[in-house]
Protein backbone atom coordinates (compact mmCIF):
# COMPACT_ATOMS: atom_id res chain seq x y z
CA UNK A 1 0.00 0.00 0.00
CA UNK A 2 0.71 3.46 -0.97
CA UNK A 3 1.02 6.09 2.02
CA UNK A 4 -0.25 9.35 0.92
CA UNK A 5 -0.09 12.29 2.69
CA UNK A 6 -3.03 14.72 2.78
CA UNK A 7 -1.37 16.63 0.25
CA UNK A 8 -1.69 13.93 -2.59
CA UNK A 9 -3.29 14.70 -5.53
CA UNK A 10 -3.13 12.12 -7.75
CA UNK A 11 -2.41 8.20 -7.01
CA UNK A 12 -1.34 5.87 -9.65
CA UNK A 13 -0.71 2.88 -8.51
CA UNK A 14 0.77 -0.36 -10.24
CA UNK A 15 -1.82 0.54 -13.16
CA UNK A 16 -1.88 -2.09 -15.64
CA UNK A 17 -4.15 -1.76 -19.03
CA UNK A 18 -4.31 -4.17 -21.95
CA UNK A 19 -5.99 -3.63 -25.33
CA UNK A 20 -7.39 -6.40 -27.02
CA UNK A 21 -7.31 -5.92 -30.78
CA UNK A 22 -9.75 -7.82 -32.80
CA UNK A 23 -8.49 -9.13 -36.22
CA UNK A 24 -12.23 -10.13 -36.96
CA UNK A 25 -15.24 -7.37 -37.34
CA UNK A 26 -18.09 -9.97 -37.65
CA UNK A 27 -19.34 -13.64 -36.67
CA UNK A 28 -18.47 -14.78 -40.29
CA UNK A 29 -15.06 -13.55 -40.31
CA UNK A 30 -14.34 -15.29 -36.49
CA UNK A 31 -15.94 -18.18 -38.00
CA UNK A 32 -13.36 -18.78 -40.73
CA UNK A 33 -10.51 -17.40 -38.44
CA UNK A 34 -11.05 -19.82 -35.95
CA UNK A 35 -11.43 -22.54 -38.96
CA UNK A 36 -8.17 -21.68 -40.09
CA UNK A 37 -6.34 -21.55 -36.60
CA UNK A 38 -5.45 -18.01 -37.22
CA UNK A 39 -5.22 -15.73 -34.23
CA UNK A 40 -8.16 -14.01 -33.43
CA UNK A 41 -6.68 -11.22 -31.45
CA UNK A 42 -3.69 -9.36 -30.49
CA UNK A 43 -2.59 -8.19 -26.73
CA UNK A 44 -1.38 -4.49 -26.80
CA UNK A 45 -0.06 -3.41 -23.47
CA UNK A 46 -0.73 -0.39 -23.09
CA UNK A 47 0.43 0.06 -19.61
CA UNK A 48 2.83 -2.15 -17.87
CA UNK A 49 3.10 -1.43 -14.10
CA UNK A 50 2.60 2.42 -13.78
CA UNK A 51 3.12 4.23 -10.78
CA UNK A 52 3.79 7.57 -9.58
CA UNK A 53 2.27 9.95 -7.32
CA UNK A 54 1.49 13.76 -8.27
CA UNK A 55 0.80 16.30 -5.12
CA UNK A 56 -1.23 19.21 -4.75
CA UNK A 57 0.27 22.22 -7.21
CA UNK A 58 2.67 19.95 -9.02
CA UNK A 59 2.83 20.41 -12.68
CA UNK A 60 3.86 17.61 -14.19
CA UNK A 61 4.76 16.29 -18.17
CA UNK A 62 4.23 12.93 -19.50
CA UNK A 63 6.84 12.66 -21.91
CA UNK A 64 7.61 9.69 -24.41
CA UNK A 65 7.20 8.70 -27.58
CA UNK A 66 4.41 7.32 -29.94
CA UNK A 67 2.24 4.57 -28.01
CA UNK A 68 4.39 5.24 -24.41
CA UNK A 69 1.22 5.06 -22.63
CA UNK A 70 0.76 9.23 -21.97
CA UNK A 71 -2.72 9.29 -23.12
CA UNK A 72 -3.36 6.34 -21.75
CA UNK A 73 -2.16 7.21 -18.28
CA UNK A 74 -4.24 10.49 -18.65
CA UNK A 75 -7.84 8.48 -19.64
CA UNK A 76 -7.07 6.75 -16.44
CA UNK A 77 -6.72 9.78 -14.46
CA UNK A 78 -9.79 11.23 -15.94
CA UNK A 79 -11.51 8.13 -15.84
CA UNK A 80 -12.60 7.74 -18.97
CA UNK A 81 -10.38 4.72 -18.94
CA UNK A 82 -10.69 2.00 -16.11
CA UNK A 83 -6.81 0.23 -14.98
CA UNK A 84 -7.52 -4.17 -15.54
CA UNK A 85 -5.18 -3.88 -12.49
CA UNK A 86 -3.74 -1.49 -10.20
CA UNK A 87 -5.45 1.24 -8.87
CA UNK A 88 -5.70 4.80 -10.12
CA UNK A 89 -7.53 7.68 -7.00
CA UNK A 90 -7.56 11.55 -7.60
CA UNK A 91 -8.66 13.96 -4.78
CA UNK A 92 -11.02 16.83 -6.10
CA UNK A 93 -12.33 17.83 -8.99
CA UNK A 94 -10.74 16.60 -12.27
CA UNK A 95 -11.51 18.30 -15.81
CA UNK A 96 -9.65 17.14 -18.97
CA UNK A 97 -8.60 19.60 -22.07
CA UNK A 98 -8.69 16.54 -23.85
CA UNK A 99 -9.46 17.13 -27.15
CA UNK A 100 -11.05 19.89 -27.09
CA UNK A 101 -14.42 20.88 -28.25
CA UNK A 102 -15.95 17.47 -28.05
CA UNK A 103 -19.16 18.55 -26.69
CA UNK A 104 -19.87 21.48 -29.16
CA UNK A 105 -22.71 21.03 -31.06
CA UNK A 106 -22.31 23.20 -34.46
CA UNK A 107 -26.23 24.03 -34.37
CA UNK A 108 -25.92 25.72 -31.05
CA UNK A 109 -24.92 29.56 -30.79
CA UNK A 110 -21.34 29.90 -28.84
CA UNK A 111 -23.36 31.60 -26.09
CA UNK A 112 -25.28 28.00 -25.37
CA UNK A 113 -22.08 25.89 -26.37
CA UNK A 114 -20.39 27.57 -23.30
CA UNK A 115 -23.02 26.08 -21.01
CA UNK A 116 -23.47 23.18 -22.39
CA UNK A 117 -19.83 21.91 -22.69
CA UNK A 118 -18.80 24.02 -18.79
CA UNK A 119 -21.57 21.26 -17.99
CA UNK A 120 -20.19 18.78 -19.32
CA UNK A 121 -16.79 19.55 -17.78
CA UNK A 122 -18.64 19.51 -14.45
CA UNK A 123 -19.45 23.07 -13.77
CA UNK A 124 -23.01 24.09 -11.86
CA UNK A 125 -25.30 26.81 -13.86
CA UNK A 126 -24.04 29.33 -11.05
CA UNK A 127 -20.23 28.86 -11.70
CA UNK A 128 -20.98 29.04 -15.38
CA UNK A 129 -22.84 31.95 -15.03
CA UNK A 130 -19.68 33.67 -12.85
CA UNK A 131 -17.26 33.10 -15.61
CA UNK A 132 -19.35 33.53 -18.15
CA UNK A 133 -17.78 36.79 -19.61
CA UNK A 134 -14.19 36.21 -18.73
CA UNK A 135 -14.73 32.90 -20.97
CA UNK A 136 -16.17 35.09 -23.60
CA UNK A 137 -13.45 38.02 -23.82
CA UNK A 138 -10.81 35.23 -23.36
CA UNK A 139 -12.17 33.78 -26.78
CA UNK A 140 -11.72 36.96 -28.04
CA UNK A 141 -14.98 36.23 -30.49
CA UNK A 142 -17.75 38.78 -28.35
CA UNK A 143 -19.29 39.96 -31.90
CA UNK A 144 -20.39 36.15 -32.57
CA UNK A 145 -21.20 34.94 -29.48
CA UNK A 146 -25.13 34.62 -30.29
CA UNK A 147 -24.15 33.21 -33.86
CA UNK A 148 -24.27 29.14 -34.35
CA UNK A 149 -20.93 27.88 -33.99
CA UNK A 150 -20.93 26.13 -37.52
CA UNK A 151 -21.12 29.39 -38.95
CA UNK A 152 -17.24 29.94 -36.90
CA UNK A 153 -14.25 30.36 -38.43
CA UNK A 154 -11.86 26.56 -37.17
CA UNK A 155 -9.78 29.25 -35.31
CA UNK A 156 -12.37 30.70 -33.61
CA UNK A 157 -14.26 27.35 -32.86
CA UNK A 158 -11.01 25.94 -30.91
CA UNK A 159 -10.26 29.53 -29.23
CA UNK A 160 -13.88 28.92 -27.54
CA UNK A 161 -13.64 25.52 -27.10
CA UNK A 162 -10.18 26.22 -25.05
CA UNK A 163 -11.81 29.22 -23.19
CA UNK A 164 -14.44 27.06 -21.80
CA UNK A 165 -12.26 24.27 -20.65
CA UNK A 166 -9.52 26.52 -19.19
CA UNK A 167 -12.17 28.42 -17.35
CA UNK A 168 -13.62 25.18 -15.70
CA UNK A 169 -13.21 25.47 -11.88
CA UNK A 170 -10.85 22.10 -11.18
CA UNK A 171 -8.63 20.86 -8.82
CA UNK A 172 -6.66 18.94 -11.17
CA UNK A 173 -6.20 20.12 -15.26
CA UNK A 174 -5.24 17.08 -17.57
CA UNK A 175 -4.48 18.49 -20.99
CA UNK A 176 -3.30 16.34 -23.76
CA UNK A 177 -1.71 18.15 -27.08
CA UNK A 178 -4.00 21.10 -27.01
CA UNK A 179 -1.58 24.00 -26.88
CA UNK A 180 -0.96 23.40 -30.62
CA UNK A 181 -4.60 25.42 -31.26
CA UNK A 182 -4.87 29.23 -32.62
CA UNK A 183 -2.46 31.26 -33.76
CA UNK A 184 1.23 32.49 -31.73
CA UNK A 185 -0.31 34.94 -29.72
CA UNK A 186 -3.62 32.68 -28.29
CA UNK A 187 -1.49 30.44 -28.00
CA UNK A 188 1.26 32.40 -25.36
CA UNK A 189 -2.41 33.91 -23.86
CA UNK A 190 -3.28 29.86 -23.28
CA UNK A 191 -0.12 29.31 -21.59
CA UNK A 192 -0.10 32.19 -19.65
CA UNK A 193 -3.34 31.50 -18.66
CA UNK A 194 -2.13 27.96 -17.76
CA UNK A 195 0.58 29.40 -15.34
CA UNK A 196 -1.95 31.43 -13.78
CA UNK A 197 -3.89 28.02 -12.85
CA UNK A 198 -0.62 27.02 -11.46
CA UNK A 199 0.11 29.79 -9.25
CA UNK A 200 -3.21 29.34 -7.98
CA UNK A 201 -2.47 26.09 -6.55
CA UNK A 202 -3.90 23.44 -9.43
CA UNK A 203 -2.33 20.49 -10.12
CA UNK A 204 -1.31 20.11 -13.57
CA UNK A 205 -0.50 16.78 -15.81
CA UNK A 206 0.67 17.95 -19.37
CA UNK A 207 1.23 15.95 -22.32
CA UNK A 208 2.78 17.19 -25.91
CA UNK A 209 5.22 16.56 -27.90
CA UNK A 210 6.04 20.27 -28.02
CA UNK A 211 8.83 19.58 -25.51
CA UNK A 212 10.67 22.90 -25.20
CA UNK A 213 7.30 24.15 -24.32
CA UNK A 214 6.48 21.44 -21.63
CA UNK A 215 9.94 21.44 -19.75
CA UNK A 216 9.25 25.20 -19.47
CA UNK A 217 5.80 24.62 -17.83
CA UNK A 218 6.14 21.75 -16.01
CA UNK A 219 8.95 21.44 -13.01
CA UNK A 220 8.62 17.78 -13.16
CA UNK A 221 8.84 15.51 -16.28
CA UNK A 222 7.90 11.40 -16.02
CA UNK A 223 9.36 9.18 -19.01
CA UNK A 224 7.04 7.05 -20.15
CA UNK A 225 8.57 4.08 -22.49
CA UNK A 226 6.87 0.80 -23.58
CA UNK A 227 4.20 0.93 -20.67
CA UNK A 228 6.92 1.61 -17.78
CA UNK A 229 7.42 4.81 -16.02
CA UNK A 230 11.60 5.19 -17.18
CA UNK A 231 12.55 8.46 -15.63
CA UNK A 232 10.56 10.52 -13.04
CA UNK A 233 12.25 13.54 -12.35
CA UNK A 234 12.81 17.50 -13.33
CA UNK A 235 11.20 18.13 -16.61
CA UNK A 236 14.78 19.26 -18.02
CA UNK A 237 16.47 16.06 -17.58
CA UNK A 238 13.60 14.25 -18.67
CA UNK A 239 13.41 15.95 -21.80
CA UNK A 240 17.15 15.55 -22.62
CA UNK A 241 16.82 11.66 -21.68
CA UNK A 242 14.27 11.21 -24.11
CA UNK A 243 16.06 13.41 -26.81
CA UNK A 244 19.32 11.39 -26.29
CA UNK A 245 17.55 8.66 -27.92
CA UNK A 246 17.20 5.65 -25.91
CA UNK B 1 -11.69 27.30 -3.75
CA UNK B 2 -8.19 25.30 -3.30
CA UNK B 3 -9.20 25.00 -0.02
CA UNK B 4 -11.73 22.05 -1.04
CA UNK B 5 -9.30 20.49 -2.66
CA UNK B 6 -7.19 19.31 0.23
CA UNK B 7 -10.42 18.15 2.24
CA UNK B 8 -11.93 16.12 -0.27
CA UNK B 9 -11.39 12.20 -0.40
CA UNK B 10 -8.68 10.55 -3.14
CA UNK B 11 -11.34 8.75 -4.90
CA UNK B 12 -10.97 6.24 -7.78
CA UNK B 13 -12.31 8.71 -10.77
CA UNK B 14 -15.31 7.62 -13.45
CA UNK B 15 -17.37 5.59 -10.40
CA UNK B 16 -20.59 6.64 -10.21
CA UNK B 17 -24.16 5.22 -7.82
CA UNK B 18 -25.80 4.27 -11.44
CA UNK B 19 -28.61 5.89 -12.37
CA UNK B 20 -29.17 7.99 -9.35
CA UNK B 21 -26.59 9.75 -9.73
CA UNK B 22 -27.65 11.23 -13.01
CA UNK B 23 -30.34 13.29 -10.61
CA UNK B 24 -27.44 14.46 -8.92
CA UNK B 25 -26.31 16.27 -12.95
CA UNK B 26 -29.69 17.49 -13.33
CA UNK B 27 -28.16 21.35 -14.57
CA UNK B 28 -25.92 18.75 -17.37
CA UNK B 29 -29.28 16.23 -17.88
CA UNK B 30 -31.14 19.25 -18.18
CA UNK B 31 -29.00 21.02 -20.92
CA UNK B 32 -28.47 18.04 -22.67
CA UNK B 33 -31.99 16.99 -23.55
CA UNK B 34 -32.61 20.82 -23.72
CA UNK B 35 -29.60 20.81 -26.51
CA UNK B 36 -32.14 17.78 -28.87
CA UNK B 37 -34.98 19.75 -28.63
CA UNK B 38 -33.86 22.69 -29.35
CA UNK B 39 -32.13 21.35 -32.51
CA UNK B 40 -35.05 19.62 -33.57
CA UNK B 41 -37.08 21.96 -35.84
CA UNK B 42 -33.74 23.94 -36.51
CA UNK B 43 -34.04 26.05 -39.38
CA UNK B 44 -37.79 25.38 -39.62
CA UNK B 45 -40.19 28.49 -40.60
CA UNK B 46 -43.07 26.22 -38.43
CA UNK B 47 -40.77 24.86 -35.75
CA UNK B 48 -42.67 23.05 -33.10
CA UNK B 49 -45.62 23.77 -34.75
CA UNK B 50 -44.76 20.29 -36.47
CA UNK B 51 -44.95 18.12 -33.67
CA UNK B 52 -48.48 19.39 -33.84
CA UNK B 53 -49.45 18.63 -37.18
CA UNK B 54 -48.03 15.14 -37.53
CA UNK B 55 -50.62 14.02 -35.22
CA UNK B 56 -53.43 15.94 -36.84
CA UNK B 57 -52.66 14.61 -40.59
CA UNK B 58 -52.14 11.37 -38.34
CA UNK B 59 -55.51 11.27 -36.97
CA UNK B 60 -57.27 12.10 -40.23
CA UNK B 61 -55.41 9.41 -41.93
CA UNK B 62 -56.67 6.67 -39.57
CA UNK B 63 -60.34 8.25 -39.66
CA UNK B 64 -60.46 8.07 -43.55
CA UNK B 65 -58.12 5.38 -44.46
CA UNK B 66 -59.08 2.78 -40.83
CA UNK B 67 -62.05 4.26 -39.86
CA UNK B 68 -64.20 4.04 -43.33
CA UNK B 69 -62.09 2.48 -45.75
CA UNK B 70 -61.74 -0.34 -43.66
CA UNK B 71 -64.99 0.26 -42.62
CA UNK B 72 -63.65 -0.02 -38.06
CA UNK B 73 -65.47 3.19 -37.16
CA UNK B 74 -68.64 1.04 -37.62
CA UNK B 75 -67.13 -1.64 -35.11
CA UNK B 76 -65.13 0.70 -32.71
CA UNK B 77 -66.91 3.74 -31.74
CA UNK B 78 -64.48 6.81 -32.01
CA UNK B 79 -61.70 4.69 -33.38
CA UNK B 80 -59.23 7.06 -34.46
CA UNK B 81 -59.29 8.22 -31.01
CA UNK B 82 -58.58 4.96 -29.46
CA UNK B 83 -55.77 4.28 -32.37
CA UNK B 84 -54.00 7.76 -31.86
CA UNK B 85 -54.23 6.96 -28.13
CA UNK B 86 -52.69 3.97 -28.72
CA UNK B 87 -50.07 5.05 -31.06
CA UNK B 88 -49.21 7.81 -29.07
CA UNK B 89 -47.76 5.99 -26.04
CA UNK B 90 -46.13 3.17 -28.35
CA UNK B 91 -44.49 5.90 -29.96
CA UNK B 92 -43.44 7.23 -27.08
CA UNK B 93 -41.55 4.07 -26.12
CA UNK B 94 -40.44 3.10 -29.70
CA UNK B 95 -38.45 6.63 -29.81
CA UNK B 96 -37.14 5.77 -26.24
CA UNK B 97 -36.05 2.50 -26.47
CA UNK B 98 -34.80 3.22 -30.09
CA UNK B 99 -32.39 6.25 -29.06
CA UNK B 100 -31.47 5.26 -26.17
CA UNK B 101 -29.98 1.90 -27.72
CA UNK B 102 -28.18 4.39 -30.01
CA UNK B 103 -27.07 6.31 -27.51
CA UNK B 104 -23.80 5.79 -26.46
CA UNK B 105 -22.83 5.36 -30.21
CA UNK B 106 -24.20 8.58 -30.88
CA UNK B 107 -22.00 10.37 -27.87
CA UNK B 108 -19.05 8.32 -28.35
CA UNK B 109 -16.93 11.01 -28.85
CA UNK B 110 -17.67 13.08 -25.75
CA UNK B 111 -17.47 9.25 -24.01
CA UNK B 112 -14.03 8.32 -25.32
CA UNK B 113 -12.76 12.40 -24.14
CA UNK B 114 -14.24 13.16 -21.09
CA UNK B 115 -15.71 11.52 -18.12
CA UNK B 116 -19.52 12.02 -17.07
CA UNK B 117 -22.25 9.49 -16.00
CA UNK B 118 -22.97 8.01 -18.64
CA UNK B 119 -26.46 6.76 -18.02
CA UNK B 120 -27.36 10.24 -18.66
CA UNK B 121 -27.30 9.71 -22.52
CA UNK B 122 -30.24 6.96 -22.39
CA UNK B 123 -31.74 9.16 -19.94
CA UNK B 124 -31.66 11.85 -21.46
CA UNK B 125 -33.02 10.00 -24.59
CA UNK B 126 -36.20 9.11 -23.05
CA UNK B 127 -36.51 12.36 -21.58
CA UNK B 128 -36.34 14.16 -25.05
CA UNK B 129 -38.98 10.97 -26.40
CA UNK B 130 -41.00 12.28 -23.67
CA UNK B 131 -41.02 15.91 -24.72
CA UNK B 132 -41.71 15.00 -28.28
CA UNK B 133 -44.84 12.98 -27.29
CA UNK B 134 -46.04 15.90 -25.19
CA UNK B 135 -47.30 17.91 -28.27
CA UNK B 136 -49.32 14.32 -29.39
CA UNK B 137 -50.87 14.26 -25.97
CA UNK B 138 -52.14 17.67 -26.26
CA UNK B 139 -53.28 17.05 -30.16
CA UNK B 140 -55.50 13.82 -28.93
CA UNK B 141 -56.79 15.44 -25.99
CA UNK B 142 -57.90 18.30 -27.79
CA UNK B 143 -59.76 16.40 -29.83
CA UNK B 144 -61.34 14.63 -27.18
CA UNK B 145 -62.61 17.68 -25.62
CA UNK B 146 -64.03 18.59 -28.82
CA UNK B 147 -65.54 15.26 -29.19
CA UNK B 148 -66.89 15.45 -25.34
CA UNK B 149 -63.81 14.06 -23.23
CA UNK B 150 -64.82 14.74 -19.50
CA UNK B 151 -61.86 13.11 -17.55
CA UNK B 152 -62.14 11.81 -14.24
CA UNK B 153 -59.26 11.84 -11.53
CA UNK B 154 -59.03 8.21 -12.71
CA UNK B 155 -58.62 8.83 -16.24
CA UNK B 156 -56.00 11.30 -15.82
CA UNK B 157 -54.57 8.87 -13.21
CA UNK B 158 -53.77 5.78 -16.19
CA UNK B 159 -52.49 8.40 -18.76
CA UNK B 160 -49.84 9.16 -15.49
CA UNK B 161 -49.25 5.19 -14.54
CA UNK B 162 -49.06 4.61 -18.33
CA UNK B 163 -46.28 7.23 -18.70
CA UNK B 164 -44.58 6.00 -16.02
CA UNK B 165 -44.37 2.63 -16.58
CA UNK B 166 -43.09 3.12 -20.47
CA UNK B 167 -40.58 5.89 -18.76
CA UNK B 168 -39.20 3.41 -16.86
CA UNK B 169 -38.97 0.51 -19.05
CA UNK B 170 -37.47 2.47 -22.25
CA UNK B 171 -34.89 3.84 -19.83
CA UNK B 172 -33.81 0.22 -18.33
CA UNK B 173 -34.04 -1.36 -21.94
CA UNK B 174 -32.08 1.32 -23.49
CA UNK B 175 -29.10 1.40 -21.14
CA UNK B 176 -29.40 -2.78 -21.28
CA UNK B 177 -29.26 -2.56 -25.32
CA UNK B 178 -27.30 0.31 -25.89
CA UNK B 179 -24.45 -0.98 -23.62
CA UNK B 180 -24.74 -4.14 -25.78
CA UNK B 181 -25.02 -1.97 -28.59
CA UNK B 182 -21.17 -0.52 -27.78
CA UNK B 183 -19.77 -3.80 -28.61
CA UNK B 184 -22.15 -5.69 -30.94
CA UNK B 185 -24.22 -3.64 -33.05
CA UNK B 186 -26.58 -6.34 -33.70
CA UNK B 187 -28.33 -4.92 -30.43
CA UNK B 188 -29.61 -2.32 -32.74
CA UNK B 189 -30.69 -4.44 -35.40
CA UNK B 190 -32.56 -6.50 -32.65
CA UNK B 191 -34.27 -3.43 -31.26
CA UNK B 192 -35.37 -2.66 -34.35
CA UNK B 193 -37.42 -5.64 -34.75
CA UNK B 194 -38.49 -5.46 -31.19
CA UNK B 195 -40.32 -2.20 -31.86
CA UNK B 196 -41.34 -2.64 -35.34
CA UNK B 197 -43.64 -6.07 -33.43
CA UNK B 198 -43.82 -3.50 -30.37
CA UNK B 199 -47.25 -1.89 -31.62
CA UNK B 200 -49.09 -5.44 -32.66
CA UNK B 201 -48.46 -6.91 -29.84
CA UNK B 202 -50.23 -4.27 -27.88
CA UNK B 203 -54.06 -3.53 -28.23
CA UNK B 204 -53.48 -0.32 -30.35
CA UNK B 205 -54.87 -1.45 -33.92
CA UNK B 206 -57.65 -3.60 -32.75
CA UNK B 207 -58.81 -4.86 -29.04
CA UNK B 208 -58.19 -6.90 -26.45
CA UNK B 209 -61.32 -8.81 -26.89
CA UNK B 210 -60.46 -9.65 -29.93
CA UNK B 211 -56.56 -11.60 -28.84
CA UNK B 212 -58.67 -13.09 -25.89
CA UNK B 213 -61.21 -14.86 -28.52
CA UNK B 214 -58.64 -16.19 -30.57
CA UNK B 215 -55.87 -17.43 -28.18
CA UNK B 216 -55.67 -19.99 -24.83
CA UNK B 217 -56.06 -18.58 -21.62
CA UNK B 218 -52.46 -19.08 -20.71
CA UNK B 219 -51.34 -17.24 -23.94
CA UNK B 220 -53.67 -14.00 -22.93
CA UNK B 221 -52.39 -13.97 -19.92
CA UNK B 222 -48.78 -13.71 -21.47
CA UNK B 223 -49.92 -11.28 -23.18
CA UNK B 224 -51.48 -9.05 -20.50
CA UNK B 225 -48.10 -9.64 -18.67
CA UNK B 226 -46.56 -7.26 -21.71
CA UNK B 227 -46.18 -3.70 -19.79
CA UNK B 228 -47.21 -2.17 -23.24
CA UNK B 229 -50.22 -3.50 -23.85
CA UNK B 230 -51.05 -2.61 -19.70
CA UNK B 231 -50.04 0.83 -20.88
CA UNK B 232 -52.21 0.84 -23.99
CA UNK B 233 -55.34 -0.02 -22.71
CA UNK B 234 -54.37 2.49 -19.59
CA UNK B 235 -54.16 5.01 -22.21
CA UNK B 236 -57.39 3.72 -23.81
CA UNK B 237 -58.99 3.99 -20.27
CA UNK B 238 -57.58 7.55 -19.90
CA UNK B 239 -58.50 9.19 -23.14
CA UNK B 240 -61.15 6.62 -25.25
CA UNK B 241 -63.34 5.25 -22.60
CA UNK B 242 -64.29 8.25 -20.85
CA UNK B 243 -65.75 9.52 -24.13
CA UNK B 244 -68.33 6.78 -23.55
CA UNK B 245 -68.48 4.69 -26.44
CA UNK B 246 -70.69 0.88 -25.82
CA UNK B 247 -69.39 -1.93 -25.09
CA UNK B 248 -66.17 -0.77 -23.23
CA UNK B 249 -64.87 -2.84 -21.14
CA UNK B 250 -60.87 -2.54 -19.03
CA UNK B 251 -58.97 -5.68 -19.88
CA UNK B 252 -59.68 -8.41 -17.53
CA UNK B 253 -57.99 -7.41 -13.84
CA UNK B 254 -56.36 -4.29 -15.90
CA UNK B 255 -54.80 -2.73 -12.43
CA UNK B 256 -53.47 -6.08 -10.80
CA UNK B 257 -51.05 -6.61 -14.43
CA UNK B 258 -50.14 -2.61 -14.42
CA UNK B 259 -48.81 -3.18 -10.85
CA UNK B 260 -46.85 -6.33 -12.34
CA UNK B 261 -45.95 -3.90 -15.44
CA UNK B 262 -44.87 -1.26 -13.57
CA UNK B 263 -43.10 -4.13 -11.46
CA UNK B 264 -41.68 -5.25 -14.59
CA UNK B 265 -40.59 -2.00 -15.75
CA UNK B 266 -38.17 -1.28 -12.22
CA UNK B 267 -36.56 -4.98 -12.89
CA UNK B 268 -35.62 -3.82 -16.33
CA UNK B 269 -34.47 -0.49 -15.42
CA UNK B 270 -32.45 -3.10 -12.73
CA UNK B 271 -31.08 -5.45 -15.48
CA UNK B 272 -29.95 -2.31 -17.59
CA UNK B 273 -27.98 -1.03 -14.29
CA UNK B 274 -26.28 -4.32 -13.76
CA UNK B 275 -25.05 -5.28 -17.39
CA UNK B 276 -24.48 -1.35 -17.90
CA UNK B 277 -22.24 -1.66 -15.23
CA UNK B 278 -20.99 -4.74 -16.07
CA UNK B 279 -19.66 -3.11 -19.51
CA UNK B 280 -19.07 0.64 -19.09
CA UNK B 281 -15.58 -0.08 -18.42
CA UNK B 282 -15.59 -1.20 -22.12
CA UNK B 283 -16.82 2.22 -23.64
CA UNK B 284 -13.83 3.89 -24.01
CA UNK B 285 -11.92 1.37 -25.66
CA UNK B 286 -14.64 -0.35 -27.84
CA UNK B 287 -16.49 2.88 -29.32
Amino acid sequence: MHKTSDTTSIVVDGVHKTFRLHHTHSFKETVVAAFKRKKLTTEFRALDGVGFEVHQGESVALLGFNGSGKSTTLKMISGVLRPDSGRVLTRGRVAGLIEVGAGFHPDLSGRENIYLNAAILGMTKKETEARFDDIVAFSEIERFIDTEVKHYSSGMFLRLAFSVAIHTEVDILLIDEILSVGDEPFQRKCIARIRELHAAGKTLVVVSHDLDMVSRLCERGILLQDGKVRFDGPSGDAVALMRSGH
Amino acid sequence: MPAHASTAPLTPPGRTHGVLDVFQHRYLLALLVRKEVQIRYRGSLLGWLWSYVKPLVQFVVFFVAIGVFLGMNGRVEFFPVYLLAGTTIVTFFNEAFTNGTRSFLDNAALIKKIYLPREMFPIASMLVAAVNTLPQIVVIVAIALVIGWSPSMLSIGAILLALLIVALLATGLGLLFGSINVTFRDAQSFVEIITMCAVWASPVMYQWQMVAGAVPEWLFTLYRLNPLTVAVELFHIGIWAPLGPADVEPLPSLWTFAGIALGVAVVILLLGQLVFRRLEGRFAQDL
